[in-house]
This record gives C-alpha cells, sequence and structure tokens, in this order.
C-alpha cells in the first residue's frame, strides 16, 4: 500500500517526477559521460599504438607513463637502437599537441613501414610532398576530407595524400621532418617504436636498452598499452572525483527542493496520515521511497543518455574524442545519485515526520 | 478496563493556546465520561472549546493540564510511540472535511489506514458488509475527486472504523454535506453505534445533529454546561 501511494503521489505531478528524474539522469549522464570519455580516448590511443605493430616504445625522461613529456634526438635510432641484436625496424615519432584534443604525428614512413607493412590506405597514399598530411577514415569523415584538399593546421597548409583505416598510430599524420621544423624540433622525436625479431626476445632487449638508455622509459607495447587507464594519468582521477562531487551536490540540491515543495504541497495529506496514526518513520519511508524511485529511474535515463551523449560526440564535435560506455560505472554512478537523492531528502522528511498533525489538518 | 467503567475519562482538562503574547484559554477544566457503547454528542459555538477536545482525546495535541484516560490508560502519560500506535487502532477520526487521500482510491484509503496498523491484505469479509452498509461498495475503485461529498464522508467513515477502534470521534461530520447527505451520514453514526456498538463522540454546532446521540453534551467558554 505505501509502494502504491508512492506511485500515485508521483503520478499525481507528472511534470515535477518528469523533471527530477531528468535532472538525475543528466547528473548520471554528465559522470558516465566523463568516465566513458576517459576510457574511451585512452583506450582509443591504446590501439592505435597497438596499431603500430611494434613490440617496444621508448619514451624521453620525463613526463608521465601515458603523456609524452618532451623530446629526444632522433639519432638515437641509428646510434644505440639499430646496433642492438634482435633489433629489426625502429623509427622515431614526434608528437604535437595541436589543441586540447588533438595532434599532429611526424613519421618517418621509411623506417615506419618497417614496423609492420605501414598503413593500408581507404583513398589516396602515402606521403608525396613535404607538405601532405594522411589522415584517418573518422577524421576524414567529422570534417569532410577528401584526398587532394588542403586543409590549414598548425599555421600551415597540408594537402591529402591519402585517407587510412583508423586504428594506426593517430589521426593525422604528417612527414617527421616538416613537423621536425615546423615545430623547431629538428632532429628530435618524441617516440621511438621497436620491433625485434623474435617475441622471446623483447625481454632482452628491454634490458640492455634500458641499461644503455638510462633515465629513458623503456616498455614492452604489451606492458605500455595495459597502463591505459585514468589511473596513470595526472590528476584525471581527481578531476573526475571532482565532477562526480558536483554531480552529487546538484542532485542533493535538487532532490532537496523538489521534495521540501512535495512537502509543502502535502502538508495537508501528511497530518491525514499522521492522525491515522502514521509514525514519523511511516512518513519519512513514503518520502524516501519517493525519492529513490526517481533516483533509480533517473539513473536509468541517465544511463540511457550516455548513448546519446556518445552518438553527439562521435557525430557531431569535431575532434578525437571517443566516449567508451563503461558498464562498470553504471552501479557507481547510479549509487552516487541514490545516495545523492536520499540525502537530499531527508531534510524535507525530517520536516515532514515532525509536522504537528492538527497545523497540517488545517493546512488548505 | 473493568466493567462499568468508562470508556473515556476526561478530568480537569485545561488547554491555553499561545497566540502571540495573547493566552487563550480554549479549555478551562472540563469533565467528562462516555461509557463504551455510548454515543455522545458535543454541541456548542465556535470558539465554545469543541476542536480542542476532540483533538486532545484523540491524543493529536496535549492538554495544559488535567488527564484524559482511555480504557483505563493516561493518554499523555504515554510516550509519542504509544500515543501513536494508539491512534493506529484505539481511535478513529472523522473530519469535517473528509481528508481523504486524493490520489488514492477509496478502497486504497481505506486500505492506509490498515497498512499503517501493520494489518496487511484485502478488507476482510465482514467489513465488506459494513461497506455495504455504507452504501459505498460500488463506489470503491472511485479517487475522491469522483464522490460526492455524502459519498466521501462514508468512505472517510469507513476508513475511521476498519481497524475497529473502541472510540470513533467525529468533527462536524455533516458539515459540509446537504440536509439530504447529513441525514444519510448521521443515520450511519447511529446505525454503527447501534448494530455494532460503536462507541462514538460527535463534535456538532448543529442540534438537529446532535439528536442522532445517546446523550447531548454543551460546551461554552471551554466549559461544560
Amino acid at each position: 500500500m505505501t509502494n502504491k501511494l508512492v506511485f500515485e503521489n508521483l503520478k499525481h505531478r507528472p511534470v515535477r517526477t518528469l523533471i527530477g528524474i531528468l535532472i538525475i539522469g543528466i547528473q548520471v549522464t554528465m559522470v558516465l559521460t566523463l568516465v566513458g570519455l576517459s576510457h574511451g580516448v585512452l583506450n582509443e590511443s591504446a590501439s592505435r599504438a597497438r596499431g603500430v605493430g611494434a613490440d617496444i616504445l621508448i619514451r624521453p625522461p620525463g613526463g608521465s607513463i601515458i603523456v609524452s613529456g618532451g623530446q629526444m634526438l632522433e639519432k638515437i635510432v641509428p646510434v644505440v637502437i639499430d646496433k642492438e641484436p634482435h633489433v629489426t625496424a625502429a623509427s622515431g615519432t614526434l608528437i604535437f599537441g595541436t589543441d586540447l584534443f588533438n595532434y599532429l604525428t611526424g613519421v618517418d614512413l621509411a623506417t615506419f613501414d618497417r614496423l609492420n607493412g605501414g598503413f593500408r590506405f581507404l583513398q589516396g597514399g602515402p606521403f608525396q610532398q613535404p607538405d601532405d598530411m594522411m589522415v584517418d577514415s573518422v577524421y576524414a569523415g567529422q570534417h569532410h576530407l577528401r584526398v587532394g584538399d588542403t586543409i590549414k593546421n598548425t599555421n600551415h597548409n597540408w594537402r591529402i595524400s591519402g585517407i587510412f583505416e583508423p586504428g594506426m598510430l593517430a589521426r593525422m599524420v604528417v612527414p617527421l621532418a616538416t613537423l621536425q621544423d615546423l615545430t623547431e624540433n629538428t632532429g628530435k622525436v618524441s617516440t621511438v617504436y621497436v620491433k625485434v625479431d623474435n617475441p622471446a626476445n623483447i625481454a632482452g632487449v628491454i634490458s640492455e636498452l634500458s641499461g644503455k638508455l638510462k633515465a629513458y622509459k623503456v616498455y614492452s607495447m604489451e606492458d605500455y598499452t595495459s597502463l591505459f587507464s585514468p589511473a596513470n594519468v595526472p590528476m584525471l582521477t581527481s578531476f573526475i572525483w571532482v565532477v562526480v562531487s558536483v554531480g552529487v551536490v546538484v542532485g542533493f540540491l535538487m532532490v532537496l527542493s523538489t521534495m521540501y515543495t512535495a512537502v509543502l504541497e502535502r502538508t495537508r495529506e501528511i497530518g491525514i496520515l499522521k492522525a491515522l496514526g502514521a509514525s514519523p518513520e511511516y512518513i519519512l519511508n513514503i518520502l524516501l521511497r519517493e525519492t529513490a524511485v526517481l533516483a533509480i529511474v533517473g539513473s536509468i535515463v541517465g544511463i540511457l543518455l550516455s548513448y546519446v551523449t556518445r552518438f553527439v560526440i562521435q557525430n557531431l564535435v569535431h575532434s578525437s574524442l571517443v566516449q567508451a560506455i563503461v558498464p562498470t560505472w553504471w552501479p557507481i554512478a547510479g549509487a552516487i545519485a541514490v545516495v545523492g537523492a536520499l540525502l537530499g531528502a531527508l531534510v524535507p522528511g525530517f520536516k515532514a515526520a515532525r509536522q504537528d498533525p492538527i497545523e497540517a489538518l488545517a493546512y488548505d | 478496563m473493568t466493567d462499568g467503567q468508562p470508556l473515556i475519562s476526561i478530568r480537569g482538562l485545561r488547554k491555553t493556546y499561545h497566540a502571540g503574547e495573547v493566552d487563550v484559554q480554549a479549555l478551562r477544566g472540563v469533565d467528562l465520561d462516555v461509557q463504551p457503547g455510548e454515543f455522545v454528542s458535543i454541541v456548542g459555538p465556535s470558539g465554545s472549546g469543541k476542536s480542542t477536545l476532540f483533538h486532545i482525546v484523540g491524543g493529536l495535541t496535549p492538554p495544559t493540564a488535567g488527564t484524559v484516560q482511555i480504557g483505563g490508560r493516561d493518554l499523555f502519560g504515554m510516550s509519542d510511540a504509544e500515543r501513536t500506535e494508539l491512534r493506529k487502532n484505539t481511535v478513529g477520526f472523522v473530519f469535517q472535511k473528509y481528508n481523504l487521500l486524493p490520489t488514492l482510491s477509496a478502497r486504497e484509503n481505506i486500505e492506509i489506514a490498515r497498512d499503517i496498523a501493520h494489518k496487511n491484505g484485502p478488507l476482510p469479509p465482514q467489513f465488506l458488509e459494513v461497506l455495504r452498509l455504507l452504501g459505498i461498495e460500488a463506489r470503491l475503485d472511485h479517487k475522491p475527486r469522483a464522490l460526492s461529498g455524502g459519498e466521501q464522508q462514508r468512505v472517510a467513515i469507513a476508513r475511521a472504523i476498519v481497524n475497529q477502534p473502541s472510540i470513533l470521534l467525529a468533527d462536524e461530520p455533516t458539515g459540509n454535506l446537504d440536509t439530504e447527505n447529513s441525514n444519510a451520514v448521521l443515520g450511519l453514526l447511529r446505525g454503527l453505534n447501534t448494530r455494532l456498538g460503536q462507541t462514538i463522540l460527535m463534535i456538532t454546532h448543529n442540534p438537529e445533529a446532535a439528536g442522532y446521540g445517546d446523550r447531548i453534551v454543551h460546551m461554552r467558554d471551554g466549559h461544560i454546561e
């Protein structure tokens, strides 16, 4: 019967109920979208790194594991790495961020193609000129690019020479030498990819290279890509929790105001229940159940909305952002919404539970 | 409670309300006994203290002084939880404004009183007979807004007695009804009293309505005359 009353109360004010559900849904979507973006971008980066086909990755000293911290001299490839036994190919690349979410990657195709046979083109082909750029089909689709088109990036005009299958290294690839000159990094690279003759030799080569390149970061590709999680990106976890906390506060305040209004509106009904012998716990229980229904339905709506945000980001936002759907976060985001909402319902709930029945019955 | 003892025993009841800096004496020493199975009408003009007496006997508000015993138990010697328990099982209220929950059907309004008293499940078969007596058995699935005033008040009476309370407290139960519906409701209360032995304490300012009771108690200026 309590559930019936809860359901009827929610049905009685459909607009308020829908707004409540929507606000909680948005709160849940906000959390899921942020978490989904973190995972999506990192998974995508890991998958593109794996797509290179290298066995070992070398980064210069400094920076975090995932975020490149600087440059190293390109000549370590011929001077140190190529001379290492079992190394069959090595290629340096330079990464240059063009905005918050996009970056150009400079590649020397002559050495890079030896790692796994090179890019697989859907249209056009490799660079012909120093100002040529190759883009993956995702980027080309987002920006409506075709082979032969010219785009401006980093204050430079690039001609699209080819469109390749996604999942290989980066979205925008330009000749290494051109990017080095443009960014005043002549002779420098930010990552070196290494291929060895046999997977059994990977550990040995890593050990040798680590010994020779003391402060450099030398990883097997397997170890490197396994590190692509929000926990390994500086500040990202903190940032996620800040957003989650904001979500909790927003949910709390929303439910507080909604339930406060509901309690005021229902003063008389609460008086009736009290006259019938309802205990303060009974009244509180009704309001908390109503809130729990709002929060649970809101969480489900939030999960569904996260598919909408993914669609929007994928189709309408022209960036390299990829939002993953992370079902392991569904119960977390839902629990956050439910707890925030229940906390918000407590204050009006206690007000209702303590209401004087005579005053309540006299309320019009 | 032993045989011959009143079901309700009120002694020296006083109630003072503080309205700003002014003290209003709503009850100025009321003594009243109501026997089990008695139908007592309390009559008096507005401001005579009838409603205050009703609220105190129903355990909705405490007196300033005096005692109220129901079934030999001191109402205000109890804890809040005990008084709440008493409202569930010992006292049933009927109000002038019906006070049905607008979002629930007539049946659910009755069932929620059972739910509050921890009695689950559908209405017991013997209670269906009471609903027939009240003439609302065909209107149970309607929401209050679809019922006439007389029907709403009959649902409110059904709700008040569904837990078989010792006392039915009715505050101006015909105050919002036309003559025909008033007579029907008063006849029903009379029927509940004579057929089921329901003890009823009814407040009214209408002398004709008061005539349905076994005994009429007149109140004026916080006293029983």
